[in-house]
């Protein structure tokens, strides 16, 4: 028997409405012994009288009530009250409807945990609809993207997802696959009537489209990386030439959350900005913000440092100060990197322009100022064209987002390879099903299919067979 | 009146395919065996086809073969065309495919049954089966029960089997489960069986049906046993019914095979059976003829389509997609402009001709039109005309992997009335349902073949966990494994459990521990014979249209080039041991194949885990409470044996599988 968990389901930020959500066998026990239905009372001794008519209650209905702490009424609620099997989780479900400031539910979960509930883990919830056989696992990891996915971007992929647009993408290629097979298999168990002259330049045109699909599944999951985990970003350049203003600008606008990230040293900071859509994830912003007040000796270490980290460098330059060695040697640390430089335009004097930096990098350069906020625009475009080839929709195109699922497009794709390999080999048919199966197969764990009797089933519904 | 009449260790219900083998399979395990048949003549009959083997039949029958089974020698004895199907394919789907002279086949077998020691043959119907919870048995009849196990002539109420047989008597049993103890015939007689084998192919209540014709009989005309299914269903075991069809069949003397094409066995012929000797089937062979069907018959069918009972329902029940009748295949595949049809001998002693390809349910004037639009068959005249027939089987669910009903003791059942179809499907499970019957009776570790040993195994896997609608017939596709499941090493396979179970002699696995330590050896030396590239060597590859040879490499690197093979480079190794040509087959395909077979192993190594995690037997899935509904049914219908059965069952996601091992985990503290 599975537990009972609690979590707050609606965020944890101040909001109109807060949900408290209680998921397992044991979940109406808890309105029964917190919940008294209509008007507030003075004393509901609930712990002698538990409220028996909540087991009675009906699937999908809403009673309307007060929390009771002991004797204490803690909120005015609703309560939502769903049966097993027909709730999210697949488990009776309790959705008690409070009010949304921050300490209340804190204090209505807490109040719940002290009753024998467990408090759920991060995606519990999901997880269990997955067990439960409610959602697939595809459908699974997408609530899973949606719940952690920080940027509007990643929203949509794994909104997109969810609706089925990876399940048909993958659907169309394995039934190209099985085409294929149910031909072979049917060919092969039934000789006398089925020739397989000449099938291998077939095949070896028809798996094409196939291998090109799946390369661009597989090179897309680096962008679908990018979108749900966001751009490794390193912001660079020598002491004073405006980093921290970058920063600020950056962070300013978005109200960065500030996360310490396991596994790194005490002093890497990491803050994640959402730009343009695009959540960047900003490396060593400790290191910038202190260096402010240090001498000036690590601006060139930082760039040997963190080069070759990021996904993304950004090059701070001021164009108030000539050029000198350091800005030299940062951006030759920078060739070859996705980078960007960036012109930190001042009030003061320009000794430097944008073509003094082109002629130096093939990076992008662009102006900002951290004084009037501009240039963000044009940054958020630039990066858009770097990681996602420009204008793209990412409502469209299906985009790997999970590791599981790009381990088996690539092992399929290894499968499709063989495939060809095989025919190159001038290998006898039945080699080609040995790979397209595994291919098929591979396939079919993404969406969460087994391959069961597709075969079979295929072979007799495309071919004549028999006697 | 029903008295007792003998006593066995086994009775075998059926002699056809299935009750053949496995008759056999407990009779010479030592165990005295009855085998009933409704006719003598019905013994090893071949009611439709007249081949022996096919694609991934084939291998069935040298799997049984490996295992100890009759079927293969049988057929090596009487075939009189063979032809080893997808030659030009990989050593996999090699197939051996015989026709035999159907009578001889039938005799031959026949004569090996009737003189096994331990084995009685009764031409009676068995119209019911007996169990521990039965009541039928008046004490007075008992006096007249007689064992056959010897002369010496012994009261079996003497024998504590039968203190079972009222349940009165059973109070001291704290265990209710339902156990076998005999059979009863149409004459009234009891016979007493610790283990019962249902091998009754398709003749429970029987029906063959052309047109309007409709006619309450088994196949050819025998009689039907009508009174079976209903002692079944009352002992709790669940019947479903099913169809297939057989083709007409054509008085050669009528044929114009000037306008067909001959089709030829093989040069030479590889026999079935381990054991014969390649020398002894090099005969004379029979040719078949190759005619196609045309617009003409396809519109003969169309037009009468309403007259045919498959489509007027008035055959309800399910036919195989695989062997489809005529009239379904123009109707289904009607893009199609013609079908082919092959014309096969029955026999050298007959002037039957079978065609095979145009099964049918037409009525009779129908089936004299259509035959006679296919080119050569203008003249045609039929000597029977082709029917569909119905029968009760089983719904085989009701199975565990071993052959035995899950909720009786003792009663094992094998062949068509475990819902397949073909003479080879049917002596594999015939086999296996003897074999472990045998085993029931000794006490012994029943016999299971996982997808990963044999067909067999993936057969029988198949039937006791995926719901079928048809009758079910071997396809080499329905084995993920079967590069490592090929007819040539059925032996290397399969020969050990035969030994296990004692069908297979010592000195038979001395052969094959021979014939083994060879072909590794063989490999070995292979591997580190180094080719310099003189020019000897760069002719002999020029011969064979393969690449010169820039530097040295290995024999078994050359080996490996598609173009070339084992046999092939013999002139360039000079040290070649002189070992029979199986050894040598075998080290060109492991050699040749070696990826291919270590991704096929490490396949089966991924899979097997599953399949090694057990289910109790007793399990309560109401109790698994996250279980989907449709998964929570299906389980309590199959209840299968371990994890990778359940994956298997459709209708089973492998979300319910994640499910299933988590309550195990839980509730066991591990599974398996």
């Amino acid at each position: 028997m599975r537990d009972t968990i609690a979590a707050i389901a609606s965020g944890m930020t101040a909001s109109g409405i807060g949900i408290i959500r209680i998921s397992g066998p044991e979940a109406f026990r808890l309105p029964a012994e917190l919940f008294r239905a209509g008007k507030k009372v003075e004393n509901p001794d609930l712990e002698k009288h538990p409220n028996l008519s909540v087991y009675e209650w009906k699937a999908n209905t809403i009673h309307y009530g007060h929390l009771y702490d002991g004797d204490a009424c803690i909120d005015e609620c609703l309560i939502m009250a769903m049966r097993a099997p027909h709730t999210f989780t697949g488990e009776d479900t309790i959705e008690i409807n409070c009010h949304g400031g921050l300490f209340v539910m804190q204090r209505i979960l807490s109040l719940v945990l002290r009753h024998n509930v467990r408090s759920a883990e991060p995606g519990e919830f999901t997880k269990r609809a997955f067990l439960n056989g409610r959602i697939d696992l595809t459908e699974a990891e997408a609530v899973m993207d949606v719940i952690s996915s920080q940027s509007d971007d990643a929203l949509e992929s794994s909104v997109s997802q969810l609706g089925g647009s990876l399940k048909n993408e993958i659907t169309a290629l394995r039934s190209v696959i099985m085409d294929e097979l149910a031909f072979i298999e049917a060919a092969l168990d039934d000789p006398e009537h089925m020739s397989l002259d000449g099938y291998a330049n077939e095949l070896k045109k028809k798996i094409q489209p196939v291998k090109q699909r799946l390369s661009s599944l597989i090179s897309s999951f680096q962008n679908g990386k990018i979108l749900r985990e966001g751009v490794m970003t390193v912001i660079l350049g020598k002491p004073n030439a405006g980093k921290s203003s970058l920063l600020n600008v950056l962070t300013g606008e978005d109200r960065a959350i500030v996360t310490d990230i396991a596994g790194t040293t005490r002093d890497v900071l990491e803050e994640n900005v959402t730009l343009g859509g695009i959540k960047l994830r900003l490396l060593d912003t400790a290191g910038i913000r202190e260096t402010s007040d240090r001498i000036e000796e690590i601006g060139v270490e930082r760039a040997v440092k963190y080069a070759g980290q990021a996904d993304l460098i950004l090059c701070v330059i001021d164009s108030s100060r000539p050029l000198d060695e350091n800005d030299e040697k940062i951006l030759q640390i920078m060739k070859g990197k996705q980078a960007v430089v960036l012109l930190n335009k001042s009030d003061l004097h320009t000794y430097v322009s944008e073509n003094d930096i082109k002629r130096r990098t093939d990076a992008a350069v662009l102006s900002f100022s951290a004084k009037e906020r501009t240039g963000m625009d044009e940054l958020a475009e630039t990066i858009r064209g770097m990681f996602f080839g420009g204008d793209v929709s990412f409502n469209e195109q299906v985009i790997l987002t999970n590791v599981r699922h790009k381990e088996a497009a690539e092992r399929a794709m290894h499968s499709i390879k063989l495939v060809e390999d095989s025919i190159d080999m001038d290998m006898p048919e039945d080699f080609y099903t040995i790979d397209l199966m595994e291919a098929y197969r591979l396939l079919g764990e993404i969406i969460g299919e087994s391959v069961e009797e597709d075969l079979v089933n295929t072979i007799f519904a495309k071919f004549c067979m028999g006697k | 009146m029903a008295y007792v009449r003998e006593k066995y260790d086994v009775v075998v219900v059926g002699g056809g395919h299935a009750g053949c083998e496995a008759a056999l399979a407990c009779a010479r395990l030592g165990f005295q065996t009855a085998m009933f048949v409704i006719s003598c003549e019905s013994i090893a009959m071949m009611p439709c086809n007249p081949n022996i083997g096919g694609s991934s039949k084939g291998h069935l029958v040298r799997e049984l073969d490996a295992l100890g089974g009759e079927m293969g020698k049988n057929i090596d004895k009487t075939f009189i065309q063979s032809k080893m199907l997808n030659k030009s394919k990989g050593p996999a789907v090699h197939s051996l495919r015989a026709q035999a002279d159907k009578a001889k086949y039938s005799a031959s077998m026949r004569r090996i049954i009737e003189n096994q020691e331990n084995l009685t043959v009764k031409q009676q119907e068995v119209t019911g089966i007996l169990t521990n919870h039965d009541d039928v048995l008046e004490g007075e009849f008992l006096d007249n029960c007689y064992s056959s196990t010897g002369s010496d002539v012994h009261k079996v109420s003497d024998n504590s089997e039968l203190s079972t047989i009222n349940p009165e008597n059973t109070v001291n049993t704290v265990d209710n489960t339902e156990k076998i103890i005999g059979v009863r015939t149409s004459s009234g007689a009891v016979y007493l069986a610790d283990a019962v084998i249902l091998c009754t192919g398709v003749y429970l209540k029987s029906r063959c049906i052309y047109g309007d014709v409709s006619m309450h009989t088994g196949p050819n005309g025998l009689m039907a046993a009508n009174y079976l299914s209903d002692s079944l269903r009352a002992h709790g075991i669940e019947l479903t019914r099913f169809k297939t069809g057989t083709p007409a069949r054509i008085d050669k003397r009528t044929i114009d095979f000037s306008k067909m094409e001959e089709q030829f066995g093989d040069k030479k012929v590889v026999p079935f059976s381990f054991s014969t000797d390649p020398k002894d089937v090099q005969i004379e062979q029979e040719s078949c003829w190759l005619t196609y069907t045309n617009e003409d018959t396809h519109r003969i069918i169309r037009d009468n389509i309403d007259r045919s009972p498959l489509y007027s329902g008035v055959i309800q029940s399910t036919g195989p997609r695989y062997c489809p009748s005529i009239e379904d295949k123009v109707v289904r595949f009607s893009d199609k402009p013609r079908h082919q049809v092959f014309i096969e001998p029955e026999g050298s002693y007959t002037n039957e001709m079978y065609i095979d390809g145009m099964s049918s349910s037409m009525p009779e004037d129908v089936q004299v039109a259509m035959y006679r639009s296919v080119k050569g068959l203008e003249n045609a005249k039929i000597v029977r005309n082709a029917y569909a027939i119905e029968y009760d089987c089983l719904a085989p669910k009701q199975l565990k992997n071993t052959l035995e009903f899950k909720n009786l003791s003792g009663l094992f059942s094998g062949g068509q009335f475990n819902g397949s179809s073909g003479y080879e499907e049917a002596a594999a499970q015939g086999l296996i349902a003897g074999i472990n019957a045998a085993m029931y009776l000794k006490g012994e570790e029943p016999l299971v073949l996982l997808r990963s040993d044999a067909y067999i195994g993936v057969l029988i896997d198949d039937l006791v966990t995926k719901e079928n609608h048809e009758p079910y017939r071997m396809m080499t596709s329905r084995a993920e494994y079967r590069l490592l499941l090929r007819q040539d090493n059925a032996d290397l396979r399969l020969r050990k459990f035969g030994h296990r179970v004692g069908l297979i002699t010592d000195e038979q696995m001395e052969q094959l521990t021979v014939k083994e330590k060879r072909i590794s050896e063989e490999i070995e030396r292979v591997k580190h014979v180094n080719i310099g590239t003189s020019e000897k060597i760069q002719n002999i590859l020029k011969i064979h249209n393969s690449t010169r040879l820039e530097s040295g490499t290995t024999l078994a690197d050359l080996i490996r080039r598609p173009e070339l093979d084992y046999e092939k480079l013999a002139d360039i190794d000079p040290h070649r041991p002189d070992y029979p040509d199986d050894v040598a087959e075998q080290v060109n395909i492991e050699l040749k194949y070696e990826g291919y077979i270590e991704r096929q192993k490490r396949q089966v190594h991924q899979s097997s885990k599953m399949d090694m995690k057990k289910i109790p037997a007793d399990i309560d899935y109401d109790q698994v409470s996250s279980l989907r509904l449709e998964a929570r049914q299906k389980l309590k219908e199959f209840r299968p044996q371990n994890i990778g059965q359940a994956g298997r069952i459709a209708g089973v996601t492998p979300a319910d599988v994640s499910v299933l091992m988590v309550y195990l985990r839980k509730t066991r503290g591990g599974i398996g």
